[in-house]
């Protein structure tokens, strides 16, 4: 208890060095800790964007790629299916349901996907959570659309809105469909997934706005149909969709059904098992999650490393106190103890200081990146990895202590006694 | 009675410098209060390093108290020092950044022995009767460095006195005081030595306090590396 106090009330007669020291640790332990956190989420993240959807079907190309346009609004399609395709295989009798996608359009920056009802039936995201609407319904006509809740909040959308989509995927478009505006008929309850940074409008919807676009070229004047004469039609005839998701009716049949998906010949297609490429991504930037996380754990050594040079320096200028302290009685044990217990009280709170900075970030950054990155970091107390790490800065901050203590109680106690302050 | 102090061919030098202490003899009684004078540069503040353990002795054999100074590790004279002797420092040699309270405390703190000493009354409770002793008693809450030369003074004789050390060495502890003052500190040293029963090793180069003390030993007629 008096080595306690007496490292306290030292540590606290060197204020100004003491904050410093411990700054700079608990900085390093926010990187450390920031970085696995960020990490955890943004596979968190991704694992729970999707459930349950047994394969994912698109045309032939990289499997990351599918997963990445599909699923997470990333990169671009480069090419579509035929709609008689799709229907084929949504009848094959190993596949309970589909959730057809038609992509390639967006809304100031958002995507819109091409859909049907099925998508408001069928896809479940986090351990088997339904799509839910806050408000209106899913949209089923040519022209309704249904925002994500991002989408809605971010542009301040209501239901009866009306939004004209942009042809590509870019941030900025300069080919608008306006000539045939979409009304919202629903918003989505939000997700924290990237189904709520997507517009949602029906697949007839896509191919209505692309009629005379056969060629990729917008129609010439006097050849586009407008709202009307599309409204006026009897049936559209939908022509394509990007990609697909399945769900079996028995799970053992996916791997026997993919084989089947792959070798088909009527078209070059591919499925993906959404688990399966998720981890081959994981398995394609895990060096560089592997060097980040080394990065930051030098980043802790450093910090430690700052402390011990303050601790060691500062040892000339407290020989005296040192010295005084030994001759009223401090024994070697005391003297070592003092300054192993120095050294672990800056560790201890630059851990817990760096822990209290995670969070504070995470809570002032957390919408500003799920709206930037569309990644949603949870905030949750400290698990095992971040209490491990924060057990290995105070171990490290107790060996280190060891330095300036041996050294401390070496010093000659005349010579201490001698020093005049 | 018995020996506080046992001297006998003391060699002492720093480094490989010339001898500083070369003392065949000297002996203090128990409960003796010796004064111990001599010009500056005669070894006075290096002998009571000796007798403190907090100096080595290179040739010869020092008893504190019976205790053979060089038999004993370097850890094993620290705990000695913590716990029978008192040691009032020229400089005070405060801790700065603790209160007066804990200053004087600090001993007792640090030493089961001189703990033991306090007859049965806490170690607070102690350190505020010898502040009040000394009148510093509304002091001890204040950090001392805020007190003047003549509190620190007094907060370090309440330090070196608590728990009743059998050895008091005090290193020329008035030397910034008026005469006054001085006389008036040391009779409240005195008083507290002798309601310990605590041995006194003075150390000045005032003779005028020569007086005060029951025995006067001059550092140049014992130390012969004195030239």
């Amino acid at each position: 208890m008096l080595v306690f106090d007496l490292a306290l009330k030292s540590l606290r007669n060197r204020a100004f060095s003491t904050s410093l020291t411990v700054g700079s640790i608990a900085l390093s332990v926010a990187l450390l800790i920031g970085v696995e956190n960020v990490r955890v989420g943004m596979r968190e993240s991704f694992s729970n964007t999707i459930s349950q959807t047994d394969l994912i079907v698109g045309t032939k190309g990289g499997t990351i790629q599918l997963l990445l346009y599909s699923v997470f609004g990333m990169g671009s399609p480069t090419n579509n299916l035929s709609w008689d395709t799709y229907r084929e295989w949504a009848e094959h009798p190993a596949i309970e349901w589909t959730i057809p996608y038609g992509l390639g359009d967006s809304h100031r920056g958002f995507r819109v996907i091409g859909t049907n009802e099925d998508f408001y039936r069928h896809y479940r995201y986090r351990g088997g959570q339904e799509i839910t609407l806050a408000e209106g319904r899913g949209g089923s006509g040519v022209f309704d659309v249904t925002l994500g809740a991002d989408v809605a909040s971010e542009l301040g959308y209501g239901l009866g809105d009306e939004i004209a989509v942009t042809h590509g995927i870019g941030e900025v478009g300069f080919l608008n469909h306006d000539r045939m505006p979409f009304t919202v008929v629903g918003i989505l309850d939000k997700t924290f997934t990237p189904v709520d940074r997507a517009v949602y409008v029906t697949l007839e919807g896509i191919e209505a706005i692309h009629f005379g676009w056969e060629d990729g070229a917008p129609p010439m004047p006097g050849d586009e149909q407008t709202r009307a004469e599309v409204l006026a039609m009897d049936e559209i005839e939908i022509t394509q969709v990007t990609s697909f998701f399945v769900g079996t009716t028995n799970r053992r049949d996916v791997l026997r059904l993919q084989r089947e998906i792959n070798d088909y010949e009527g078209e070059p297609m591919m499925a993906v098992i959404p688990g399966l490429a998720l981890n081959e991504m994981w398995q394609g930037i895990g060096y560089a999650e592997t060097g980040l996380r080394l990065v930051t754990i030098f980043v802790v050594l450093v910090g430690l490393l700052g402390m011990l040079v303050s601790l060691y320096t500062s040892l000339n200028e407290r020989r005296r106190e040192m010295a005084i302290l030994r001759a009223v009685g401090a024994g070697p044990n005391r003297i070592v103890s003092l300054l192993v217990l120095e050294s672990v009280c800056l560790a201890a709170a630059g851990a817990i200081g760096g822990l209290a900075l995670v969070y504070v970030l995470l809570s002032a950054g957390q919408p500003v990146v799920e709206a930037q990155a569309g990644l949603f970091i949870p905030i949750r107390p400290p698990g095992s990895t971040e209490l491990l790490f924060l057990g290995a800065v105070v171990t490290a901050g107790f060996l280190m202590g060891f330095v300036p203590a041996l050294k401390a109680y070496r010093t000659a106690l005349h010579d201490g006694l001698a020093v005049r302050v | 009675m018995s020996l506080a102090i046992e001297i006998r061919r003391l060699r002492f030098r720093y480094g490989r410098g010339p001898w500083v202490l070369d003392i065949p003899e000297l002996t203090i009684e128990r409960g003796e209060r010796a004064f111990l004078f001599g010009p500056s540069g005669s070894g006075k503040t290096t002998l009571l390093g000796v007798l403190a353990g907090v100096l080595e002795a290179e040739e010869g054999e020092v008893r504190v108290l019976g205790e053979n100074l060089a038999s004993l590790s370097s850890a094993r004279r620290d705990a000695f020092r913590a716990e029978h002797i008192g040691y009032v420092f020229q400089m005070f040699n405060l801790i700065p950044y603790l209160s007066v309270l804990d200053n004087i405390t600090l001993p007792a703190r640090m030493d089961t022995g001189r703990r033991a000493r306090l007859d049965g009354a806490g170690i607070r409770k102690t350190a505020a009767l010898l502040a009040d002793h000394l009148q510093i008693g509304d002091l001890l809450k204040k950090p001392v460095t805020e007190l003047s030369v003549g509190q620190q003074q007094r907060v370090a004789a309440c330090r070196a006195l608590i728990g009743a050390p059998e050895l008091i060495v005090a290193d020329e502890p008035t030397s910034s005081l008026d005469f006054d003052r001085r006389e008036a500190f040391l009779e409240l040293l005195f008083r507290e030595c002798e309601r310990a029963g605590a041995t006194l090793v003075f150390v000045s180069h005032d003779r005028t306090l020569e007086g005060m003390f029951s025995r006067t030993i001059s550092l140049p007629d014992v130390n012969k590396a004195v030239l």
